[in-house]
């Protein structure tokens, strides 16, 4: 009931936000489509820059060396762990599914978890891709609250855990509130095979093992940037919008999200 | 007379298709040109000096300039306009080749293209993936105003907008500064002598 009360009231807080960012006239209407596109404020932008210099630091020290570290290893270990971290995000990609309305993707997702947790050695190997199911999407709870039509609220950057804005923070509280069945039975299960200490490893897999496919990227745009803070800032909450409105590659909603800036210039 | 005629228009229509370059072919071929300079034997000065002749050559730098700008373009003065133009010139060059040139031999491939309108036209293409990273999807947005001289506006690499990352960083800076360009100005010519 407590959990239940907790969920409510940073679901209120988070729309109350929502219609603060709405109200301070920085909302802009690209006249071309009906939709609103609503740009996230840095509302506490130099607490964030702080958290971002410590996270920067706390990357150089232990998250890079370990991510080089993980490309050592052999490419069919990278492959299975990467595989079976995969696998778990099922969990929350399923439910999610659901509340978004996509029932055939969550009967599809479910299938996937059953083929890879068994025939697939707890996920280890990819067997549902193999035998052709369609490419796998993750979905979070900051997604679906973005899909109901909750706004982004003010960008964050946490600490280690990086950038993200008030609803995919509010949606990250979800998982531990009950929403991720990979968490519940880690630490509620009553069994002797999952701890918290699992749980935890196992997200730190996963953020070790995006870190490692990022490496050059990472240190090429880092160098190529005159404020790395506003690159990333950039790139979080483009590619976030694009994961909640499911978009794909070469879409030209993508692509001409911000056409009138070119337009201008074509009138120049 | 008649058939002079047709002929002479004939005449006159093949010859502006002989100059027009389709968006595929002009993207594929720069990507080979870039290619060849990564992957040649030059030392790494020669690289970086390649790079920027190829993005002179095929890249709409003064439109990117001033799109990067954003709602600031409204309230520089033309000077400030006239200095920005030549910092981000030699910004962007710096950048772009210093970027490419970490790549030994990249490959890329284009896969297909979609005419959007006469202004512009989208090229999908993938750069292979390597032992150290997965295979990346890059799409081309090319400017065809002119259809002899087609030129690149924007990368969109995995659905994110290098252009609009580009935008929102300057706006940030200039932000920073209470809204003074200036400021903007002097970080694009630090970077460039760094």
């Amino acid at each position: 009931m407590l959990k239940k009360l907790l969920i409510i009231s940073v679901l209120i807080f988070l729309q109350g936000f929502n219609a603060y960012a709405g109200s301070d006239g920085e909302n802009t209407l690209n006249k071309k489509k009906t939709e609103q596109i609503t740009k996230t404020r840095d509302c506490f932008e130099k607490l964030n820059r702080a958290t971002f210099s410590f996270n920067q630091g706390l990357d150089k020290t232990l998250l890079k060396p370990i991510a080089k570290g993980y490309r050592k290893l052999p490419e069919g270990v990278q492959t299975g762990t990467s595989n079976a971290v995969r696998n778990l995000s099922n969990l929350i990609t399923i439910p999610n599914n659901v509340l978004q309305g996509d029932v055939k993707t969550a009967f599809v997702n479910t299938g996937r978890l059953l083929v890879n947790s068994t025939v697939g050695i707890l996920g280890f190997v990819d067997v549902a891709n193999k035998i052709g199911f369609p490419k796998y999407e993750r979905e979070d709870y900051g997604q679906t609250l973005g899909k109901w039509g909750f706004g982004p609220g003010c960008y964050l950057v946490l600490p280690v855990l990086g950038p993200s804005t008030v609803r995919d923070t509010t949606g990250s509280f979800v998982n531990v509130l009950g929403g991720d069945p990979w968490y519940n039975a880690s630490t509620h299960g009553n069994n002797e095979f999952l701890s918290e200490g699992i749980y935890l490893a196992s997200k730190g897999i996963s953020g070790i093992e995006f870190r490692a496919n990022n490496i050059e990227s990472l240190e090429n745009l880092e160098k190529n940037s005159i404020d790395f803070y506003a690159s990333i800032r950039s790139l979080y909450l483009q590619d976030r919008e694009n994961k909640i409105k499911n978009l794909q590659r070469g879409n030209l909603e993508i692509i001409f999200e911000d056409d009138n800036g070119w337009e201008e210039i074509e009138n120049k | 007379m008649k058939k002079v005629l047709i002929l002479l228009v004939l005449f006159n229509l093949n010859l502006t298709n002989s100059f027009s370059i389709e968006a595929d072919v002009f993207v594929q071929s720069t990507v080979n040109r870039a290619a060849e300079t990564l992957s040649g034997g030059l030392t790494k000065e020669e690289r970086m000096d390649e790079l920027k002749s190829i993005a002179l050559d095929t890249v709409d730098i003064r439109g990117i300039g001033f799109y990067s700008l954003g709602a600031h373009r409204k309230s520089a003065s033309d000077e400030q306009k006239n200095e920005y133009e030549k910092v981000f010139t030699e910004y962007f060059l710096q950048s772009f080749s210093s970027r490419l040139a970490e790549y030994s031999n990249p490959i890329i491939n284009v896969d297909s293209k979609k005419k959007i309108n006469e202004n512009y036209t989208i090229v999908s293409s993938t750069l292979a993936a390597t032992d150290k990273r997965p295979a990346v999807k890059i799409d081309w947005r090319i400017y065809t105003k002119n259809k002899e001289q087609p030129l690149i506006r924007d990368l969109i690499i995995e659905g994110l907008s290098l252009a609009r990352t580009q935008k929102e960083e300057f706006n940030s800076i200039i932000l920073s500064a209470d809204g003074d360009i200036n400021a903007l100005i002097s970080k694009l010519r630090d970077f460039s002598n760094s």
